[in-house]
C-alpha cells in the first residue's frame, strides 16, 4: 500500500523469491556451514595418516565450495534481501526493524568469515602447508563463524513462524528467544552436516581415481561424516516438528502436495521417507562395501538431498501463511491491525498509488484491478503461476462466474482456506475486485508491475491545492 | 492532468537505535564499501588494459596477472561490506530505498545473476591464465565481458540512490531505462569511474611495490621506481580529470539538496584534492630514490577528500528527502491513531444479529461451495442431507478427511474445524437440505464482520 508494487505475472512474486532462497540455501548448508568442518577434519586427517592424497581432496573440494559461496553463494544471499524488499517490503521492513543489531552482528560475522576463508584457501598451499597445524585451526576457526551466521539467522526465520513473546514485550531478547529458535538450529546444524557429506561424497566422484584404493577411503570418510550426523539430524527434525505452531501444522498437507494433492500428503510423506532413506542406503554401502560402489550412484543422494531440502524450505515458507511474520503481517503485506480501518475507510483512501480514492461507475474495474494488485499480488498472479483465473476456473467451470458467488469466496476464503489472509477493504472495494475477476475470464489481461508500467496516484483537484510548495516539481 | 506527489505513510515501526548513530554508520560503513568497489571495478580494468598492452610487452601481461590477483579478494571484501550500509539504508530511508527498487525492480534484481557472474567470469579469467596462455583473444575477451559487467551494474546502484531522493519523479518513470536518464545519474557514474581507476592505481602504487615484493624478479626490466611512478600517473590524469568530472556532478545535482554547508564541505574536500594533487605531482616528478616517500601523505589527504564527499553526499540526500519525509511521519502518525480508533471499534464492536453456530460456520465456510438447489462447487445440501441422512457424524468424518468420488468436480480441502463446530454445521446442512427450517439452539455467536471460524486460527485474534 505504501510502495509502488513490483509484479512478475507469469512466474510469480513466490517463484522469484524461492528459487533465489531455495538456491542460498542449499550453498550454505552443502558448502558452508557444512561443507568447512569436514573439509578441516579431511585435512586434520591427511596429517595424521601422512597421506597427501587427503590433503589434496581437502583442496579441492575446498576450492569448488570457494568458487561457489564467493559467487552465487554471497549474491543470492543479498539477493533474499533485495527479493524481499521487492517482494514484501512491509515483511522484510518489520524484521529489520526488529532485528537489526542482531543482523548488524551477523554481518561483522560475515566479514569475518569471508577474510577467513580467503586466508584458508589462498594459504593452503603456501604458507599453510608450513603451518599446517595453524592451517587446521584456521579451518576449524572458519567453521565456527560460519556456523554462528546460521545460529543468527535462524533466530529471525523461526521468529517469522512464532513470535513469542515478542508482542507483550517487544525487544530484540524477546525476538530472539522465539520457542522455535533452538529446535530449528539443532534440525539445521546436523542437517547442513548431512547435506555437506553428501556434497563431499559426489565431488569424491570427480576427484579421485577410479577403481583406487584411495577412491574407496574417500567414500567411507564421506559416507562416516554423513551417517555420523544423519541421527542428530532425525533428532532435530523431531524436535522442530514438535514447536511447530498447531495452525501451521495444519497447512502441511497442502504446502505438501498443493491443494490437488493435498490428499496425497500421506504418500508423499512416503516418497520423502524413501528419499532419504536412500540416501542413508548409499552412505552406509558406502561405509560397507565402498568397492562394490559404481561412481555413478554418488550422483542420486546428492541430487536427492538437494531436491529434499529445497522442497522442505518451500513446505516450511507454505504453512506460515497465512503470515509473512507470524501474528504481525499477513502475506499480503497488510498488517492485522489494519484491517479494522480498511474496511471502515477503504483499502484505495490509504493506498498511495491508486488513481481514485473513491468507486464510481466509471471506475470500477480500475479499481477492482487495484484492488488485486494491492491485495493479492504477493502471491497470486493472473494467468501464471498460482493464477487465479485458473482457481476460479477449477472452482466455478467454465460457465460464466457469478459476482454474488465470487464476492462471498472473497469475503470468506480465509476461512475455508486459512493459509489465505483475509480479503481487506470495504463491501464496495470487495465488490469492484469481484468485478475484475469476473473480467478476468473473458478478458486475462497480465498485470503489470510497478516495475514496468510506473505507478499513478490520484489527480490533483485543484491546481496547488493538495500539493505542499516544498514539494513542488 | 497533474497526479499527486506520492506521501506513503512512513514505517510504523520506531528505529532499532539512535538516529544519528545510524546516520553515522551509514555514512562510514558506505565509504568502506565503495573502497572495495573501486579497488574491484579499477582493477578489472586495469588487468584488462595491462593485459591488451601486454600483447607487445610481456611485463604487462604479468602485470594484469598480478591486478587480476587482487581483484578476487577485493570482490569478495566489497560485496559483504556492502551488507552493513544495506542494512542502515534500509533503516534510515525505507520509504524512499524500497521505493525506488520498486520502480527499478526488473534491474534492481539483475544484480543477482550480474554480479554473481561478473566473480564467476573474473575468476574464470584469473584461473584460466596460463591455460590460454597461447590463445589470448579469448582470454582477454573473458576478461572484456568481466569488465562489462562490471559496468553495467553501477548504473543499477546510481539509479536507485538517485531516484530515492526525488519522490516527485516517481509518477514519471517507468522501467529502470528511464531511471537513468534523471539527472543527475550519469554524471555520477562518470565520478564513480575515475574515482575507480584513482583508488586502484595508488593502491597498486603500495601494493606492488612493498618490501617483501620481488619486483625486478617478477617484472624483468622494471624497479619500483618504474612501478610507482606509472601508477602514480594514472592516479594523477584520473584525480586531475575529477576537477570536470566534480563539477559537472555539483551542478547537475537538482536544487532539491542544496544547501550552503553542503557548497562547504565539498569545498573543503575539493581544496584537499588540490593538494593531493600537487603532491601526487611531485612524487611523479621526484627521482627514483625518493619516489613513494610522501605516499602515505597522498593517501591520508585522499582519505579525507573522500570523508568530505561522503559527508557532503549525506548532507544532500537529507537535505533532499527532509521535507517529504515530515509529511510521511505525519501521515504515519495520523494513520496509528485512525487505525488503533478503527480497531477499538471492531473490538466492541456492534453486533449486527446473533446467528446459531451452525449457520454462522456455513456462511463462513462451507457457502463458497455448497449452496441450495444446485451444484456450486460441490454438492448440493439436498444431496448432502440425502446422502447423509441421519447421519452427521459422516459428514464430519468427511469434512476431516475427504475423500475423491467425483472426479469432475475439484476435491474437496479439509476443514478440520473442531467437533463442536463440525456438528453444529453437519446438523444445520442435513435440516435445511432436507427443506427444514434452521432451529436456533444454545450457544449462538455474534456475527462480527472479522470473526474467523478455524480453531486456533491467529487471523481471530488481532494484536491489540
Amino acid at each position: 500500500m505504501d510502495f509502488p508494487i513490483f509484479h512478475l505475472d507469469f512466474f510469480g512474486n513466490r517463484v522469484l523469491f524461492g528459487v533465489v532462497a531455495i538456491l542460498h540455501v542449499l550453498i550454505n548448508h552443502s558448502m558452508a556451514v557444512g561443507a568447512v568442518p569436514l573439509i578441516a577434519t579431511m585435512e586434520w586427517w591427511g596429517r595424521r595418516t601422512g597421506d597427501a592424497q587427503w590433503d589434496r581432496l581437502a583442496y579441492r573440494i575446498l576450492f569448488v565450495c570457494f568458487i561457489i559461496t564467493t559467487t552465487v553463494g554471497a549474491l543470492s544471499g543479498v539477493g533474499i534481501w533485495l527479493t524481499a524488499s521487492l517482494v514484501n517490503p512491509n515483511a522484510i521492513t518489520t524484521l529489520i526493524r526488529i532485528f537489526f543489531w542482531g543482523w548488524f552482528f551477523e554481518w561483522i560475522i560475515f566479514v569475518i568469515e569471508v577474510c577467513l576463508i580467503m586466508a584458508y584457501f589462498l594459504t593452503w598451499n603456501g604458507w599453510g602447508r608450513r603451518h599446517k597445524v595453524a592451517h587446521i585451526v584456521m579451518g576449524y576457526a572458519l567453521a565456527f563463524f560460519s556456523w554462528i551466521t546460521m545460529v543468527v539467522i535462524v533466530a529471525i526465520l523461526s521468529f517469522m513462524m512464532d513470535i513469542g513473546t515478542w508482542a507483550e514485550q517487544p525487544s530484540l531478547l524477546t525476538g530472539v528467544l522465539n520457542p522455535i529458535y533452538i529446535p530449528q538450529l539443532a534440525f539445521r546444524t546436523p542437517v547442513a552436516m548431512v547435506s555437506a557429506g553428501i556434497m563431499a561424497m559426489f565431488l569424491v566422484y570427480f576427484f579421485t581415481e577410479r577403481r583406487s584404493e584411495f577412491y574407496r577411503r574417500a567414500v567411507r570418510f564421506t559416507s562416516v561424516w554423513t551417517l555420523a550426523w544423519a541421527l542428530p539430524a532425525l533428532g532435530g527434525a523431531f524436535w522442530y516438528w514438535q514447536v511447530i505452531p498447531d495452525w501451521a501444522v495444519r497447512h502441511i498437507p497442502v504446502a505438501l502436495g498443493t491443494q490437488a494433492f493435498e490428499r496425497w500428503h500421506a504418500t508423499l510423506v512416503n516418497i520423502i521417507l524413501a528419499a532419504v532413506i536412500a540416501a542413508a542406503f548409499v552412505a552406509l554401502w558406502g561405509l560397507a562395501r565402498p568397492k562394490w560402489l559404481p561412481r555413478v550412484v554418488l550422483i542420486v543422494p546428492f541430487v536427492l538431498a538437494m531436491a529434499l531440502l529445497g522442497y522442505f524450505e518451500r513446505v516450511r515458507e507454505f504453512i506460515r501463511k497465512p503470515y509473512a511474520v507470524a501474528n504481525l503481517v499477513y502475506s499480503n503485506g497488510l498488517r492485522p491491525d489494519d484491517y479494522a480501518l480498511l474496511q471502515e475507510e477503504g483499502v484505495l483512501a490509504h493506498a498511495t498509488y491508486v488513481p481514485m480514492r473513491t468507486i464510481i461507475p466509471e471506475n470500477r474495474l480500475e479499481a477492482g484491478r487495484h484492488m488485486f494488485l494491492i491485495a493479492c499480488t504477493r502471491c497470486h498472479t493472473t494467468t501464471g503461476v498460482n493464477g487465479v483465473v485458473a482457481k476460479l476456473t477449477n472452482l466455478y467451470g467454465s460457465n460464466p462466474w457469478e459476482h454474488p458467488i465470487v464476492l462471498n469466496y472473497l469475503k470468506t476464503m480465509h476461512n475455508s482456506r486459512p493459509f489465505m489472509p483475509p480479503a481487506p477493504g470495504t463491501d464496495e472495494e470487495l465488490s469492484a475486485l469481484a468485478d475484475y475477476l469476473l473480467s478476468l475470464q473473458t478478458n486475462p489481461a497480465r498485470m503489470v508491475g510497478a516495475q514496468t508500467g510506473g505507478v499513478r496516484t490520484p489527480p490533483v483537484a485543484s491546481p496547488g491545492a493538495a500539493m505542499p510548495v516544498a514539494l513542488q516539481p | 492532468m497533474i497526479n499527486e506527489i506520492p506521501v506513503p505513510k512512513d514505517v510504523l515501526l520506531p528505529f532499532p537505535t539512535d538516529g544519528v548513530l545510524l546516520q553515522a554508520l551509514i555514512v562510514v560503513l558506505f565509504l568502506a564499501h565503495i573502497l572495495f568497489v573501486n579497488l574491484m571495478l579499477g582493477g578489472v580494468l586495469m588487468t584488462v588494459a595491462c593485459e591488451i598492452l601486454g600483447l607487445r610487452r610481456p611485463n604487462f601481461d604479468t602485470l594484469a596477472h598480478e591486478i587480476a590477483r587482487t581483484v578476487t579478494v577485493n570482490k569478495s571484501l566489497a560485496v559483504v561490506l556492502g551488507v552493513g550500509p544495506l542494512l542502515a539504508i534500509n533503516v534510515l530511508y525505507t520509504i524512499y530505498f524500497y521505493s525506488a527498487n520498486a520502480l527499478t525492480g526488473t534491474a534492481w534484481i539483475m544484480i543477482v545473476p550480474l554480479v554473481a557472474t561478473a566473480f564467476l567470469v573474473t575468476y574464470l579469467h584469473k584461473y584460466s591464465w596460463e591455460y590460454l596462455a597461447r590463445f589470448k583473444a579469448l582470454h582477454i575477451a573473458i576478461g572484456l565481458l568481466s569488465a562489462a559487467l562490471f559496468l553495467c551494474v553501477p548504473f543499477i546502484f546510481l539509479a536507485n540512490i538517485n531516484l530515492m531522493l526525488f519522490p516527485n519523479r516517481w509518477t514519471e518513470v517507468r522501467g529502470f531505462l528511464s531511471t537513468l536518464l534523471l539527472p543527475n545519474v550519469l554524471p555520477r557514474f562518470l565520478h564513480f569511474l575515475l574515482a575507480c581507476l584513482a583508488v586502484t592505481a595508488l593502491f597498486l602504487v603500495a601494493y606492488l611495490t612493498r618490501p617483501s615484493y620481488p619486483v625486478e624478479q617478477v617484472f624483468p626490466g622494471w624497479d619500483r621506481a618504474t612501478i610507482r611512478r606509472g601508477f602514480y600517473s594514472v592516479a594523477f590524469f584520473a584525480t586531475a580529470a575529477q576537477f570536470v568530472a566534480g563539477p559537472l556532478l555539483f551542478f547537475t545535482l537538482p536544487a532539491a539538496g542544496m544547501s550552503w554547508l553542503l557548497v562547504a564541505v565539498i569545498a573543503v574536500g575539493v581544496l584537499l584534492a588540490l593538494w593531493a594533487l600537487l603532491w601526487m605531482w611531485r612524487e611523479i616528478s621526484s627521482d627514483d630514490q625518493r619516489i613513494g616517500r610522501r605516499f602515505v601523505g597522498v593517501a591520508a589527504v585522499l582519505s579525507l577528500v573522500v570523508l568530505c564527499m561522503g559527508y557532503g553526499r549525506h548532507l544532500y540526500r537529507e537535505t533532499a528527502i527532509d521535507p517529504h519525509r515530515r509529511l510521511t511521519l505525519q501521515k504515519a502518525a495520523d494513520y496509528r491513531v485512525a487505525a488503533a480508533a478503527a480497531h477499538w471499534r471492531q473490538v466492541a464492536g456492534v453486533q449486527v444479529e446473533k446467528l446459531p453456530l451452525g449457520e454462522l460456520v456455513y456462511n463462513q465456510v462451507c457457502a463458497a461451495c455448497h449452496m441450495s438447489g444446485r451444484v456450486l462447487v460441490g454438492p448440493s445440501l439436498e444431496e448432502i442431507a440425502e446422502i447423509y441422512a441421519g447421519n452427521p457424524d459422516g459428514i464430519i468424518k468427511w469434512t476431516n478427511a475427504p475423500g475423491r468420488k467425483r472426479m469432475n468436480l475439484p476435491p474437496m480441502a479439509a476443514q478440520p474445524l473442531g467437533d463442536k463446530k463440525l456438528r453444529a454445521v453437519a446438523e444445520y446442512m442435513l435440516r435445511v437440505g432436507a427443506g427444514l427450517p434452521a432451529e436456533s439452539e444454545a450457544g449462538s455467536q455474534p456475527a462480527s464482520p472479522d470473526s474467523s471460524i478455524p480453531a486456533e486460527s491467529p487471523a481471530s485474534a488481532p494484536a491489540a
